[in-house]
């Protein structure tokens, strides 16, 4: 496991919790919090920061990441060196770094990451939840789920000869997350160009990557000054969290370092004024009643005891704790990647994708909904009925493509052809789609965050888009007694 | 099913004997029968006996009806056929023009007479009579916390069960919760597999997934079968095949039944059949749109040009009840047929037959190219 060990933090936060905490609120009602003053405060003055690590599979993303924590302290020398060993033992000795994020027993046997793992750690200036995310092709839905919550990202891509090419190409997934990440509304990206030292620090290698990424990237959506390449090796620890000392780096390069550069990321506005929205991406039981829920807070602020509402099931519960980065709070807004630990509801009725809300404003639940999407490179086309996979949050759900309403006009959003016949690569289009099971969600003009999706078919991305209008029943009356036959499935027999 | 008595003329009236054997039988007859034939079959009806004291009593009676059809019910679970309608013969228990509704049964002859057997109608006849095609795979698509457990014949698909399960993700320093629910999970699916999959007629038992949850979840099986001594399981190693799919969603059945691995394994599944034409047809949407078409009205066209390759269409518009709009398709079928064309009914319970319903329920491969004139004519899709 990861020890914190940052005790300049933990100072600080004891600094806080000394100072005047905000009185436990008696009756119902929401204490009138002065929530960005609390929230500057908690943080000493550094804010937090959602930050994703994606890329083609052996990129080296964890590798990178688990050094990096290494080199800033957050692992303790007993345990890595415990790593080392086993990892050699297993014959995976240059893993060592990476068990430090991948730490189930199937990731560490096959040398891959399956799930994204989630750790923190500090810079100067901010406190960075970090989210190391699969880069296989077969993981990607999991890889969503951590980019659906981050504010910025590392994009980690091979140097190597022949690797970074084959990353790159259509089958590779540097393409797939740097569209998948853009998508998902990050706008800040820092490429980490790894495994320099293979190649020799060589100028002209780092110069021919940057220009082929630059150019996709720009294409993506990404603005150039928001973009950032450094290179680094994640092996040797280089350029990592200091400036590298290496003669071949230093003659030609002399931008920050890997570290440098996150902590330079601008931190987003965080919504914390509009009605609290949270998007649970695990359900667990933990000690004591009640069972937990963790998710990234994207609008509004929680405090314990509060009443939240959990949707599409529609049933309520009490907040009973708060638990951010292994340290209980009062409260905690948007931008907080929490647990939760809710009493006074099944723990049954709640599963991945659904969304607590504010039960005084609650988000809507519907089958059917109206969005603009934008088509990737597709290899067949879009055709009315088009079975896919809708990807909103943490919420992977069966829909198809129910209408094909009209093809608009790339840029000027102006409508080129109404009902059309089909829908090809690279257009914009306004459809309806329709899921098998309820979901929550948001349109794109009230919460940015919260409205937009991404659509994938066989095993790939064909499309991102964004909610504009919901239709068909909102609130249904969800058949909770649809989940508990589901699960129940497994021990009765219900298919006859 | 067996065929009993055949007394058939093309395009005129006539009637049929025909004996179910097996639930996909009753998925074709469900496809023969229409409002307005007339089926004879045994029944059970129960009866109101009055006995001379006045007091009444019921009992049931098991009697040979024959119904001027009104309703057909088909549940596809179950496949089990429930069709309604008049008595339209004298019987010692029913009125003429009583209401009664006949559940087809098992290895029970019926009788079908219609006044017109058209050609898709006969073709049926002869699929369901035809003892080669009977091949049977099960599989199932699984991801982490979710799997369908499916059985697919010539005819049909049908869901068995379905497993779903929230499974903790890792987290920092426990993953103990995550491996016992993926434990448990499994566990489910093995069970399902030993409820729902008779041995005896499945020939292969496709594992797909994503990722490597399928090669957990084999090793996990027999690791049980082992230790549970579990004999029906160990025998049947060999059919278990370990296949890729994009996800645990029913609808990745069709990459499966697509894989090379699997194709040459099962020579011949009419399912894998259908998915490739459509998948031929989606391939020519996207290469040379005008040459592909859907929508009723634009294949009709296409056809009047002698220009149809390849038809597909499903068999849900052969269930439509209006007679004139039957007629038109069969029509369509007939004419694609005698132009040398090809003509695929796709199965409505087939996961590709299901994607074409949504399409408006047919499609055509043409020869040559046709301009798409009337862009404007609003499609019923």
């Amino acid at each position: 496991g990861v020890s914190a060990e940052t005790p300049s933090k933990s100072l600080a936060m004891n600094e806080d919790s000394a100072a005047p905490t905000p009185t436990r609120p008696t009756g119902k009602s929401k204490q009138q919090l002065n929530i960005r003053a609390e929230l500057e405060k908690r943080q000493g003055g550094k804010p937090l920061l959602n930050l994703v690590v994606i890329g083609h599979v052996d990129a080296g993303k964890s590798t990178l990441m688990g050094h990096l924590l290494y080199l800033l302290g957050n692992v303790n020398k007993r345990t890595m060196h415990k790593y080392e060993q086993e990892s050699k033992k297993a014959g995976k000795a240059s893993f060592a770094y990476a068990w430090v994020l991948d730490e189930t027993g199937e990731e560490r046997d096959r040398g891959v990451t399956m799930d994204v793992g989630m750790t923190k750690f500090e810079t100067d200036s901010k406190v960075i939840t970090l989210m190391d995310a699969p880069g296989h092709k077969d993981f990607i839905p999991n890889m969503i789920t951590g980019a659906a919550q981050a504010d910025v990202a590392v994009l980690v891509v091979d140097a190597s000869r022949g690797e970074f090419e084959a990353g790159f190409e259509a089958g590779g997934q540097t393409r797939e997350h740097g569209l998948l990440v853009r998508s998902l509304g990050v706008t800040q990206l820092a490429v980490a160009v790894n495994k320099m030292d293979q190649v020799n620090w060589y100028q002209e290698r780092f110069r021919d990557i940057v220009s082929k990424l630059g150019h996709f990237l720009k294409q993506a959506g990404f603005k150039d000054s928001d973009v950032f390449y450094i290179p680094t090796s994640g092996l040797s620890g280089e350029n990592l969290t200091t400036r590298s000392k290496v003669a071949d780096l230093t003659a030609w390069y002399t931008g920050p370092c890997l570290l440098e550069q996150i902590d330079a990321f601008k931190p987003p506005q965080r919504s914390v004024e509009k009605p609290f929205r949270l998007c649970v991406s695990d359900v667990f039981k933990d000690q004591g009643s009640g069972f937990c829920v963790t998710g990234k807070i994207e609008a509004g602020f929680i405090q314990t005891g509060d009443k939240v509402l959990a949707m599409p099931p529609n049933e309520t519960c009490t907040v009973k704790g708060i638990t951010l980065h292994d340290e209980a709070l009062d409260w905690a807004a948007a931008g907080d990647h929490v647990s939760l630990t809710v009493t006074g509801m099944d723990i049954i009725k709640i599963n991945v994708g659904c969304i607590f809300c504010d039960p005084k404003e609650a988000i809507r639940a519907c089958t059917r909904f109206r969005a603009r999407i934008l088509l990737f490179n597709i290899e067949v086309p879009i055709t009315q009925g088009f079975p896919v996979l809708l990807h909103y949050q943490t919420v992977s759900e069966p829909a198809t493509i129910r209408k094909l309403v009209s093809v608009l006009h790339k840029s000027s959003g102006e409508v080129l052809k109404k009902k059309p016949k089909c829908l090809s690569k690279g257009q914009n289009a306004v459809v309806e789609i329709q899921t098998q099971r309820p979901v929550a969600l948001e349109l794109y003009k009230d919460y940015k965050e919260l409205g937009r999706f991404m659509l994938r078919y066989v095993g790939s991305t064909i499309a991102a888009g964004v909610v504009t209008e919901v239709k068909g029943s909102t609130y249904p009356p969800f058949p909770t007694k649809h989940i508990v036959i589901l699960y129940s499935s497994a021990f009765f027999d219900i298919a006859s | 099913m067996k065929l009993v008595h055949k007394d058939i003329e093309k395009d005129n009236a006539g009637q049929v004997t025909l004996i179910p054997e097996e639930a996909e039988d009753m998925w074709h007859t469900y496809n023969l029968l229409q409002v307005g034939d007339s089926l004879r079959a045994s029944t059970i009806r129960k009866v109101q006996t009055e006995s001379s004291t006045g007091s009444v009593g019921s009992s049931r009676v098991r009697t040979t009806l024959t119904l001027c059809v009104e309703t057909i019910d088909f549940d596809s679970q179950a496949c089990q056929l429930r069709v309604k309608g008049t008595n339209i013969q004298e019987n010692q228990y029913v009125k003429m023009g009583a209401y009664h509704t006949i559940e087809l049964e098992l290895n029970r002859k019926f009788t079908l007479a219609k006044k017109v057997w058209d050609s898709v109608v006969l073709d049926r006849i002869e699929q369901a009579c035809d003892p080669a095609q009977k091949a049977d795979v099960a599989a199932v698509v699984m991801q982490e916390g979710l799997a369908n457990l499916v059985l697919v014949t010539p005819a049909m698909t049908l869901l068995r069960a379905k497993v779903e399960v929230t499974i903790p993700r890792k987290r920092k320093g426990s993953c103990t919760q995550h491996d016992k629910a993926l434990e448990r999970f499994y566990e489910a699916v093995m069970q399902g597999i030993l409820r729902h999959f008779s041995f005896d007629v499945v020939k292969c038992i496709l594992v797909a997934s994503p990722g490597f949850v399928k090669d957990q979840f084999i090793s996990y099986l027999f690791k049980e079968a082992v230790r549970q001594d579990c004999k029906i399981l160990l025998e049947n190693r060999s059919k278990f095949m370990v296949v890729h799919s994009s996800s645990g969603h029913k609808y990745s059945l069709k990459e499966v039944l697509c894989d090379p691995a699997v194709t040459a394994r099962l020579s011949d599944t009419k399912a894998a059949g259908e998915v490739k034409a459509f998948e031929d047809f989606y391939k020519m949407l996207q290469q040379e749109p005008d040459r592909a078409f859907y929508g009723l009205a634009h294949v009709e066209r296409a056809s009047e040009a002698l220009a149809v390759d390849i038809l597909l269409i499903s068999d849900k518009l052969f269930r439509h009840q209006d007679i004139a709009t039957r007629s038109r398709y069969v029509r369509l079928v007939d004419n694609v047929k005698e132009n040398g064309g090809n003509v695929r009914i796709f199965s409505s319970l087939h996961v590709s037959g299901d994607q074409l319903n949504q399409l408006s329920g047919v499609a055509a491969i043409l020869r040559f190219p046709i301009a798409d004139v009337s862009e404007q004519s609003s499609e019923e899709c």
